[in-house]
């Protein structure tokens, strides 16, 4: 923090003035939709016409609440299984990566790093429709050549979560691979020479050094598959993750339920966004 | 087993994920992207190989418009997340210590894990000709009747803004935290105004961080898609649009391909450019956001 240098009182004012009023900025747009989750009114829009629970608990039309919404709930728990394979699977690629790109020096771990980074450049649309594209052919291919089925291939959830995982990917081995880096060796080493194997080594004292890593690679990616909505659209087929059902609703005009739902997103990223923060703080 | 051989089977164990992963969802699905670009339908099942589909994008103004105005919007979107967020990061790193600097750095993050179409809906509930600037200013008396303030550029562009602030403001805080205060007193010391001292000592210092800043949210705002759509309405006319239109409305997805790998392009030149000017890698940018 820099002190002793002269600046007029007005200035350091309007300094601050305008450093609350970026805050201001940045809480608007939520508090907004939060505190219209509570309008008694089949709009989210002035004015206000009293308190009302009706949007998330009411089950009489129009006052249908969330817990009562069935095609909301349903996503709800697609958006989740989605959001669990990603995160499974990132964070175990993710670890694989960060073990071969910290302990391994190879011809060509250069390129392949730079590779292993595009998809942070790659627009998430982009990503979308040339998986999209490849499946599509593949599929096609297969098709023609057997004369059975490959559905897996078609726009559907396991394309969705191929897609998420194609880049959620490259976070969580950057994540796990700033937390090998801090490993000291020769932990490793005293364990092998008391008597451990390569890979009982690795288990018994590597991994658990990781886990505190891989855990806040993982809660990000479980944030970051329930947010997606650019990769996700280019992919979707029928069953709808949460951010698609409810862009569509958003087009066909809103009512405060899409606020309630909204409200329990805005509470469940904030306390899963302070976990992953707790966690890379225990590492520390 | 030797221990040559085995840490050699290590090696390839560890290397086959990744060259799954980086080979059946990065790089053939981009190589086949490409190959669609280039296929003309000349009939049923029939193609040929050409140009035709990057032809049709130079012949028809309406979409090198928009490829252009999504461009230069975008633009326009970074400078002024750059504007706006830069005093921000200075007062964050330089003004503020301790606990006051971990919460305001930490409000900064909070938007960010929120979902963008959250985010979105509220700007909506905001702008709309039934929204809270409306009542707001018929209240105060500076309207009579309902302003919209949706569906036009300014609102694309507050949103676009809003949006990629964080990605600005996080480098920004990161690099200007590892200037030495005392180079700033210093300049003080010998009489530099404040002024010259921004650009002669501050500016400098935080190029790493501006230049990575700008680079993520030029791309951001140029593959955003529900921005632009939800708050720019149906005449938003965003490049992105044209690529959802053509691959699922339309379903022709050649010049679909063709229009994503001319996005593509262009923010790949961007960076290209971006990291050349200022001799920056691409790790070591990307390992500061």
């Amino acid at each position: 923090m820099i002190t002793g240098i002269p600046q007029s009182g007005a200035f350091k004012w309007t300094y601050r003035a305008y450093v609350a009023l970026f805050f201001v900025f940045l809480a608007l747009p939520l508090v907004t939709v939060c505190v219209f989750a509570f309008n008694d009114s089949v709009f989210p829009s002035l004015p206000w016409e009293g308190f009302t629970w009706a949007w998330f608990f009411g089950d009489e039309a129009p006052y249908i609440g969330v817990f009562h919404e069935r095609p909301i709930l349903r996503s709800i728990v697609t958006s989740g299984i989605v959001a669990f394979w990603v995160a499974l699977l990132s964070v175990a690629v993710g670890t694989c990566n960060a073990f071969l790109f910290v302990r391994h020096d190879f011809p060509g771990k250069g390129v392949l790093y730079i590779l292993m980074l595009l998809p942070l450049i790659i627009p998430g649309i982009i990503l979308g429709i040339s998986i999209l594209v490849f499946s599509s052919s593949v599929a096609n291919t297969l098709e023609d050549a057997t004369g059975l089925w490959f559905d897996g291939l078609r726009p559907g959830l396991i394309l969705v979560v191929l897609g998420q995982f194609s880049f959620i990917t490259t976070f969580a081995t950057l994540v796990i691979s700033a937390r090998l880096q801090k490993f000291d060796p020769a932990l490793e080493e005293a364990a092998l020479n008391l008597g451990a194997t390569r890979w009982g080594a690795v288990r018994a004292v590597t991994l658990p050094f990781l886990y505190p890593a891989m855990g806040a690679a993982g809660v990000v990616a479980v944030l970051m598959s329930f947010e997606n909505f650019n990769t996700t659209l280019m992919l979707v087929g029928s069953d709808a993750p949460l951010t698609i059902t409810m862009f569509d609703r958003l087009k066909l005009g809103s009512t405060p339920v899409l606020n309630a739902v909204s409200l329990l997103l805005i509470v469940v990223s904030a306390l899963l966004g302070l976990a992953s923060l707790l966690l890379e703080k225990r590492q520390d | 087993m030797p221990m040559a051989d085995r840490s050699k089977l290590t090696f390839y164990l560890l290397l086959a994920p990744l060259l799954l992963w980086l080979v059946t969802l990065i790089i053939l699905p981009h190589v086949g992207m490409f190959i669609v670009s280039l296929r003309e339908k000349v009939g049923v099942r029939e193609y040929e190989t050409s140009f035709a589909n990057y032809a049709v994008f130079f012949n028809e103004p309406l979409y090198w418009n928009t490829f252009a105005r999504t461009a230069y919007m975008s633009i326009a979107s970074t400078v002024l997340t750059l504007l706006i967020g830069f005093p921000i990061a200075y007062y964050i790193a330089k003004l503020t210590r301790g606990r006051s600097k971990t919460t305001l750095f930490l409000m900064c993050l909070i938007p960010f894990w929120v979902s963008e179409l959250v985010r979105t809906f509220g700007w909506m509930i905001l702008l709309r000709e039934t929204g809270i600037f409306s009542n707001l200013l018929q209240y105060v008396g500076l309207a009579d009747a309902p302003v919209e303030m949706l569906y036009n550029d300014a609102a694309i562009m507050v949103g676009l803004v809003y949006t990629s602030m964080l990605f600005m403001v996080v480098p920004l805080v990161t690099t200007l935290d590892s200037l030495d205060d005392s180079l700033i007193e210093a300049g003080y010391d010998l009489g530099a105004s404040g002024i010259a001292i921004l650009r002669e000592i501050v500016i400098p210092h935080a190029m790493p961080g501006i230049v990575s800043g700008c680079i993520v949210v030029f791309m951001l705002s140029l593959g955003n898609y529900l921005t632009p759509i939800l708050l720019g309405g149906k005449d938003s006319l965003w490049f992105t649009g044209l690529i959802y239109s053509q691959f699922i409305t339309r379903f022709n997805w050649e010049l679909g391909s063709a229009f994503g790998f001319l996005l593509l392009g262009l923010s790949s030149l961007i960076v290209f450019v971006g990291l050349k000017l200022t001799r920056q890698s691409l790790g070591k940018t990307m390992a500061q956001t």
